[in-house]
């Protein structure tokens, strides 16, 4: 496959940079780091994949996903483009809106930024995974109570920050949940709902303060 | 005449939103969700020069790429391009990491122009660059006079001058643009991220020389426009062709730092106001010069400065002599759009300063100051109300003089959206079946205002029914037309349309079952009578249920930093007049939400240009700052139930005060005024005399 990002001569490979490290850099330890470099060379070299597509297996919500992916593939890519998982959304694809947020073993990551080989042996769960026997999760029903959504877009990403909040520290405080979204982003500015989604989901009533008068 | 019915069960309550479960489990399938039969993965090359003449594309390298299915070229033969970011051809194959090679592959062969503008200062200077060859950056102004200005000023007791600017703001919805497009013998269908699918709709039907009644637009869920996704975009017209040529249907969306480019922002505004009061604090005269830029143009087509720029002046308070000259400023950038109450909030920004710093002069409270001036009666009413909640007399201090080095203030503004009201050819239909389920379809969009809900709402009250009985169908150009989602039209335009299908379905199943009265228990019963066919019903929008404009204030308390010149926003009390309020729910999310997007535009949000390269300096989410979750304040919103007003929409008046109430409350907190949007800590320092002013280009 003509591929010039993987195979350009500017391209930068690991095992190029690790060549460089050992013979100019740094001169000093080079006796060490090129043991390292020759080491980490050797086991690299067993484990190059692509540049062309190669089998991946992702456990996603319990499911095994088979897929034949180039390496360079995102997991956001492979849920949305090569499964019909597209729950997760794809909002700015370089780690700053948190559309994308999927649990790695019970981890918020941004799936845009992780490579769909690297999340092989890993319990994925992504929105889609959250309702059991069509019954939503605590988080989901309160983010509806509470009209905690507008447009709806950054909602997976949020839910799935929230949730993995919640299933670490059930009974956050207000700036532990902003701290937990504070990967999240929302341009419809629902954010004063989604903190009442998420004390409620956790058993803490809120009060609504707005005020309806008949003029 | 109509009315609304004097009791209602669901009308004015608090209803959940009708599609929130398919939002919050993923089964909502947005624009950018859609795998159509065999898609592939559309990409746009776009202009690295801010302008050039483009000379020859060479799309056979990209068309070499495995995967890679179609390529084409925006325009044949030579062209222009006018600003970084440009479109200039487009790919399309079966995965992202192909196209993305095959953009790499395209030989562009272009003569850069080094002279070109991107800032409004340098741009309206004699010797710029012209953006439109042959045409001058500055139109023409124009001047509007009333009275006697410049005798006024003479009677005056207090004259403020002040330069209050507001920055190009890019909408940034969390979807970005695009759509799939499959084009093939028998037409072209689109799901389009879109505010307008008739627009998209006419656009791609106009721009491919096909019949209207061969394309359809389908937009069953959509992440965010503000103004800026009404039409198809050179991005739907590329798509289409991408389409064609590939003979499969094309997913074209656009990345995040496409957004910063080419789809729209709002214009910025550059405001020299002089103003004048009696001594009783009688507003007397008015006098502004304003400028701004809307990039190339509204749409490109309209050289010498564009349109798109002018703010209405002088805003909301009734002066008797005043004198405006405002002039659109052509730069080498993306043209506006449409966002969110275009020119309000900019306008809001500029006389509320204004306002404020001529009561400080005066020596009034700024609160009274505004009772005495505005003419409104709505207003007027939300100000006592918003005062006495927010606690106005027991927080004002006289600027500056709050103790320490982080310092509170507060301050208030008003806003009014006149251009709201119904469109008065929407239309829609029922299908009524014999089992007593009812399904609605009306040709408009859900951005997230909850459309869907209203519909079911006022189906569900009119009816005698439970909202989630109803099933609403929307987004799709085979419904009865409706409007674009813009300008907080839509609630008013349904709303009515809704009320009339209800009223004529009623009136035909009685009709044809003999039943008087088939809402509520007698629903299912009536139903039932039809027998085997299903009865439809059409109906259009009527007079005398909706209503605007609409009006609104908010109150704003901000604690300043005056060491490292952080401003944070303690707590906004918003107070909004919403004609019959159909959702209280959905309504509050959409307050909520202007008052947010109104915070970005005070303190934190600025497309920024490079005046060397003329490229978008942050045209990504951790450079082009929105509010996060952290930086929200306590919202203590106040909605005024009117219903003999009828429907009235709110999306607009929600955003337009804020900025300019958190602009007061900051000079109020540190005693000196910042005057330029966004607010950031630089200004405040500088305002402070702590460090140099930030030179303005």
């Amino acid at each position: 496959m003509n591929d010039p990002e993987a195979t350009g001569g500017g391209a930068f490979s690991r095992r190029t940079f690790l060549k460089g490290l050992g013979t100019t850099a740094v001169a000093a330890v080079a006796a060490q780091t090129t043991a390292v470099a020759a080491e980490l060379e050797k086991v690299n070299a067993e484990r190059i994949l692509g540049p062309g597509p190669v089998p991946v297996t992702l456990t996603v919500n319990g499911q095994r996903l088979k897929l034949m992916l180039e390496p360079r593939v995102t997991l956001l890519d492979a849920l949305r483009n090569y499964s019909s998982l597209t729950g997760a959304k794809e909002g700015c694809d370089r780690a700053a809106c948190g559309a994308c947020t999927v649990l790695l073993d019970d981890v918020p990551v941004y799936s845009c930024q992780k490579l769909a080989v690297e999340a092989q042996g890993r319990e994925i769960t992504t929105i889609e995974g959250l309702a059991t026997d069509d019954k939503l999760s605590k988080v989901q029903q309160a983010f509806i109570e509470k009209d905690a959504l507008q447009c709806g877009y950054c909602t997976p990403g949020f839910i799935m920050s929230v949730t993995a909040l919640l299933k670490q520290n059930p009974h956050p405080t207000v700036d532990e949940v902003k701290h937990a979204c504070a990967g999240n982003l929302c341009r419809c500015g629902t954010h004063p709902h989604i903190l009442q989604a998420v004390f409620q989901a956790a058993g803490v009533k809120t009060t609504n303060k707005t005020e309806v008068i008949h003029a | 005449m109509p009315s609304w019915p004097a009791e209602t069960k669901y009308i004015s309550q608090p209803t959940l939103r009708v599609d929130a479960p398919p939002k919050v489990t993923g089964r909502a399938r947005y624009s950018s969700d859609t795998q159509a039969e065999g898609w592939l993965y559309g990409m746009i090359l776009r202009s690295k020069w801010p302008a050039a003449k483009i000379l020859s594309v060479n799309l056979a390298p990209a068309r070499q790429i495995p995967g890679i299915k179609a390529a084409v070229v925006v325009r044949e033969g030579e062209f222009t391009v006018r600003f970084y970011g440009e479109e200039i051809a487009a790919v399309a194959g079966t995965t992202k990491q192909a196209c993305l090679d095959a953009l790499r592959a395209i030989e562009v062969k272009a003569e850069p122009r080094n002279d070109f503008a991107v800032n409004e200062n340098e741009a309206r200077k004699d010797d710029a660059p012209q953006v439109w060859q042959g045409k001058p950056n500055v139109a023409p102004g124009r001047v509007r006079e009333r009275g006697n200005v410049d005798h006024a000023f003479g009677e005056c007791a207090a004259v403020i001058e002040g330069f209050y600017t507001t920055p190009v703001q890019i909408h940034n919805p969390m979807e970005t643009h695009g759509n799939t497009v499959s084009w093939t013998d028998d037409g072209v269908t689109a799901w389009a991220s879109t505010q307008g699918i008739t627009s998209v709709r006419d656009g791609l039907a106009g721009a491919l020389q096909l019949d209207q009644s061969k394309v359809r637009v389908i937009t069953d869920f959509m992440g965010g426009g503000f103004g800026a996704k009404f039409g198809a975009g050179v991005e739907g017209m590329l798509a289409a062709r991408l389409s064609r040529e590939a003979k499969a249907p094309v997913r074209l969306m656009l990345t995040r730092f496409d957004e910063a480019l080419a789809v729209g922002n709002r214009p910025s505004s550059f405001q020299r106001i002089k103003m004048g009061a009696l001594a009783d604090g009688t507003l007397h005269a008015f006098e502004a010069e304003n400028y701004g830029t809307a990039g190339i143009g509204a749409g490109g087509d309209s050289g010498g400065g564009g349109g798109g720029a002018d703010i209405p002046m002088p805003y909301l308070y009734p002066v008797p002599n005043s004198r405006v000259k405002q002039s659109a400023v052509a730069v080498n950038a993306g043209s506006s759009r449409a966002f969110r109450a275009p020119g309000n909030p900019p306008a809001s920004f500029g006389m509320e300063s204004a306002m404020d710093d001529l009561a400080v002069k005066l020596g009034m409270d700024p609160l009274a100051f505004r009772l005495k001036n505005d003419s409104n009666e709505v207003r007027r009413q939300e100000y006592k109300i918003g005062a006495e909640k927010f606690g106005w007399k027991e927080k004002y201090l006289t600027p500056g003089s709050s103790p320490g080095p982080v310092k509170t203030g507060i301050g208030c503004a008003g806003a009014a959206w006149p251009a709201g009201g119904p469109s008065r050819t929407t239309q829609g239909e029922a299908q009524i079946n014999p089992d007593g389920s009812i399904e609605f379809r009306l040709g408009v969009q859900d951005i997230g205002t909850g459309t869907k809900t209203v519909i079911a709402v006022v189906a569900a009250e009119m009816l005698g029914l439970k909202p989630e009985q109803i099933t609403v169908k929307v987004g799709d150009t085979n419904y009865p037309p409706g409007p674009g989602s813009g300008g907080s039209t839509t609630c008013a335009s349904i709303s009515p349309t809704v009320y009339d299908i209800c009223q004529r379905g009623l009136q035909q199943l009685q009709n044809q079952t003999g039943i008087a009265d088939a809402r509520g228990e007698n629903w299912f019963a009536a139903c039932k009578k039809l027998g085997v066919n299903p009865l439809a019903v059409h109906g259009t929008w009527i007079e005398g249920l909706s209503n605007r404009p609409a009006y609104g204030v908010q109150f704003a308390e901000v604690a300043v930093d005056t060491e490292t010149g952080l401003v944070t926003v303690k707590k906004v009390v918003a107070v909004h007049d919403c004609g019959l309020i159909i959702d209280t729910l959905t309504l509050e999310s959409q307050i909520n939400g202007g008052v947010i997007m109104g915070m970005g535009y005070a303190l934190y949000e600025e497309r920024v240009m490079d005046d060397l390269s003329g490229v978008v300096l942050n045209p990504n989410f951790e450079t082009y700052k929105l509010p996060g979750i952290a930086d929200v304040p306590e919202i203590e919103i106040v909605l005024l139930n009117m219903p003999e007003r009828g429907v009235i929409g709110i999306g607009e008046p929600a955003t337009v005060p804020t900025a300019a109430a958190i602009g007061n409350a900051v000079a109020n907190a540190i005693g000196v005024r910042v005057g330029s949007l966004p607010i950031t800590p630089a200004k405040v320092l500088a305002a402070l005399g702590k460090v140099p002013p930030v030179a303005q280009t």
